[in-house]
């Protein structure tokens, strides 16, 4: 599997590369060369060994898919690793140069002293920053199961003591960038949440946000074909810890989530017509969003970003779907945006100045991404026409749209592009077999989720804005329409 | 092991032993005389078996009765079988049958002497049909559903991709619908239909809500004008998130991208 995604990204990238037009998206992806991190496996004592393998697999995933650091590979590392600051040595002092020449070594006479050790084997600062690691940086650490001798009646809790190395330090004093103390649960979800918390404030030295604390909605497909049932879920960014939101045993699908993360918005067929609902997340309830009676169809909801209204499609007040309305969160203060002689549907306020709507329309012909003023005014088509494109997801700086387009690929055969609005420009970021749609960025603005049918079935991935880092974040049934809020 | 030397000793033994011995003369003995040829006299030939009597009683018979085989056969025999399916018999006997359909039975028997077979044909005719049943006490059949009505009567209208106009064989399925949709809804006075209106896979799944919905609205545009009754009509879109059939190919495709009648809720 990973060699598979490791194929697809370099072809990927290899066609990017190819395909590249002059193009500045350096908002969000960066160029240059990342800082070297090596990143040993931690050790844990007793109890707290059971959770390692996911620690240190959190660990990682966390840095490596950061986009902004570069993972050193674990076989380039010495062989001693130290689990602490205090476990370094400090190299003997070098040797007084070889005598001048002419001076001449008697044979047969034995060396006063063995030759001084090259290397600390893995216990100098400076074994991880030459050959073959030639890090810049190293995390290390140890975890145990520890009660709290003062607090008997606290039961044990998970801790992970971890350090940040600047390699380009002498001693390791000066070398301690960071050493924290996490406590948490004993319990595999502990372990994996004190390695995000570790990967979390390592990334913020590096001037990066974590990912850890967002959250992925998505849409998970069972049933029959004749009785499909589609659920809102949610599930961290690595794909873990997913949970069903909604329980309405029926269809419902195209989940937006709040700017603050507390609230989502989704379309419903529960009650017969495609109706939006809006949920508060934690804890689940239907806040109660008043649909337009008569109206066939209101779907495909996001929120303004002051939280306070949708913008969605519907077909209320004419026979024909779909116009782009705003409505306060309640459905009360309903007003028509665009005129209703098209399919207009998956309207997005700019996050950054909640000035302009992008939204797909089929006014033109096929389905492409236009844009307008939140009165409906200035109007114009940002993809050019070609192809169809859906699925518009603007970045939380508000000057490039991540979006699905056919353009070069037959009917139907969706990629993930990105488009600086301002100049039209684009870059496409998914290649290869399968459809990839529904691309929705990051609360950090370096990372995308989207869906891909590339390995057979509709499943949810993320990537860097540059299509590389490609991770698989679900692997069991059907999954659809993923949107990252916080 | 033998030694060369002792090996080629040996072998001259047996050599010597085995030249000694055929260097025997020996006197030839006479020949014996001649045996006496005496010539045995010939066993008396045997007589082939005779049928006496093969008959099937009555020779005619009605599809399920019976008949009657009578064999008798004398002379020499070893064996005497009935063919269809009645197997080794006695010489002589008797065996009822009851052939489906008119069957020639073949009798062969078999002795020393030779072997002989006779027949006899049993014909079978076809029974009188049974009388008719007699009428059902209540002649009503039961009522249909209004799910089994519109499976039954109502066509499915189909499009062209991204479009939602009526072409020419969607026009001649929802013409033909009218009828019976009007018959339906006066069978069932209180009911609505909903019009379904579906896409392929292709298009996005968001913008396919407003397609399915556009296609719904358009075949009741149509039936409207032809005189079904609008406030009796409803329309739902589900855009391509209940296709009747999954497989990427224009065929499947063809399928999914229609109307569909369905009771309304």
């Amino acid at each position: 599997m990973k060699k598979i995604v490791c194929t697809i990204g370099v072809a990927a990238g290899t066609l990017m590369v190819l395909a590249a037009r002059q193009v500045d998206f350096s908002g969000v992806i960066r160029g240059g060369e990342r800082p070297a991190i090596a990143v040993p496996d931690f050790r844990g004592d007793g109890q707290a060994q059971a959770f390692m393998d996911a620690l240190n697999q959190t660990l990682w995933n966390d840095l490596d898919g950061s986009g902004i650091l570069r993972m050193v590979p674990k076989t380039q590392y010495p062989t001693t690793v130290p689990q602490q600051l205090a476990d370094f040595k400090i190299p003997p002092p070098a040797e007084p140069a070889p005598a001048p020449a002419g001076g001449r070594v008697r044979r047969g006479q034995p060396s006063a002293a063995p030759p001084p050790p090259q290397t600390g084997g893995g216990l100098w600062l400076s074994d991880w920053a030459i050959p073959p690691a030639q890090a810049n940086y190293l995390a290390i650490g140890y975890t145990a199961v520890q009660k709290n001798d003062k607090l008997p009646d606290v039961p044990p809790a998970f801790v992970l003591r971890g350090w940040l190395v600047d390699l380009s330090q002498s001693t390791p004093a000066n070398a301690q960038a960071l050493a924290k103390t996490y406590i948490e649960s004993p319990d595999e979800a502990g372990a994996r949440k004190a390695a995000h918390e570790f990967a979390t404030d390592i990334l913020e030295r590096f001037g990066a946000k974590s990912l850890f604390g967002t959250h992925i909605y998505f849409v998970r497909h069972t049933g029959t074909l004749k009785n499909p049932v589609r659920e809102i879920w949610v599930m961290d960014p690595d794909g873990k810890n997913q949970k069903q939101i909604t329980r309405f045993n029926a269809l419902s699908d195209f989940p937006a989530v709040s700017p603050d993360g507390t609230k989502i918005a989704f379309t419903s067929w529960v009650h017969v017509n495609p109706a939006i609902f809006v949920f508060s997340v934690d804890p689940v309830r239907d806040l109660r969003f008043y649909n337009q009676r008569g109206a066939s169809v209101t779907a495909t909801p996001s929120f303004t970003p002051d939280g306070k209204q949708l913008v969605f499609a519907s077909s209320a007040g004419s026979d024909h779907c779909c116009r782009i309305f705003a409505a306060n969160l309640d459905g009360s203060n309903l007003r028509a945006i665009s005129s209703p002689n098209a399919i207009d549907v998956e309207p997005k306020v700019n996050p950054k100045t909640g000035a302009e709507i992008a939204f797909v329309s089929g006014r033109s012909g096929p389905q492409q991404i236009y844009r307008m003023n939140m009165d409906g005014a200035d109007l114009d088509r940002l993809s050019d026409g070609t192809g169809e494109a859906s699925n518009p997801s603007w970045h939380p700086e508000g000057q490039i749209l991540a979006f699905a387009w056919t353009r070069g690929f037959m009917t139907g055969a969706f990629h993930i592009f990105i488009m600086d609005v301002a100049k039209r420009d684009y870059k496409q970021l998914t290649n290869g077999p399968g459809k990839d749609e529904n691309p929705s960025w990051a609360p950090d603005g370096m990372h995308l989720v989207f869906m891909s049918t590339r390995t057979g079935s509709s499943q949810i991935w993320s990537m860097l804005a540059d299509g590389t880092e490609l991770k698989q974040l679900t692997t069991q049934g059907v999954n659809l329409h993923p949107v990252w809020g916080k | 092991m033998f030694s060369k030397r002792k090996i080629t000793l040996i072998c001259l033994a047996i050599s010597i032993a085995l030249f000694a011995a055929g260097c025997k003369k020996k006197v030839p003995a006479p020949p014996p005389p001649p045996a006496p040829v005496v010539t045995p006299p010939a066993p008396p030939a045997p007589k082939a078996p005779v049928v006496g009597q093969f008959t099937a009683e009555p020779s005619s018979i009605q599809r399920g009765q019976s008949a009657t085989l009578r064999w008798d056969v004398s002379g020499d025999v070893t064996s005497v079988t009935i063919n269809q399916g009645v197997g080794t018999v006695p010489g002589t006997g008797s065996r009822q049958v009851s052939p489906t359909n008119s069957t020639t039975y073949t009798l062969s028997a078999s002795g020393p002497g030779g072997s002989v077979t006779a027949s006899a044909t049993v014909s079978v005719a076809a029974p009188p049909p049974p009388p008719p049943p007699p009428p059902p006490a209540t002649p009503e059949a039961p009522k249909p559903t209004l799910e089994q009505a519109l499976g039954a009567g109502v066509q499915d209208a189909f499009f062209d991709y991204d479009k939602s106009d009526i072409r020419a064989d969607a026009r001649d399925a929802l013409t033909r619908d009218v009828n019976a949709l009007k018959a339906i809804l006066s069978d069932f006075p209180s009911a609505t239909i909903m019009i379904e209106g579906h896409c392929d896979e292709r298009g996005s799944a968001e913008y396919n809500l407003g397609l399915g919905d556009r296609r719904a609205s358009s075949a009741k545009d149509f039936l409207v004008q032809l005189g079904v009754p609008g406030d009796r009509l409803k329309t739902i879109s589900y855009g391509k998130e209940r296709p009747q059939c999954t497989e990427a190919d224009e065929a499947c495709y063809q399928k999914n991208r229609r109307v569909h009648f369905s009771p309304g809720q």
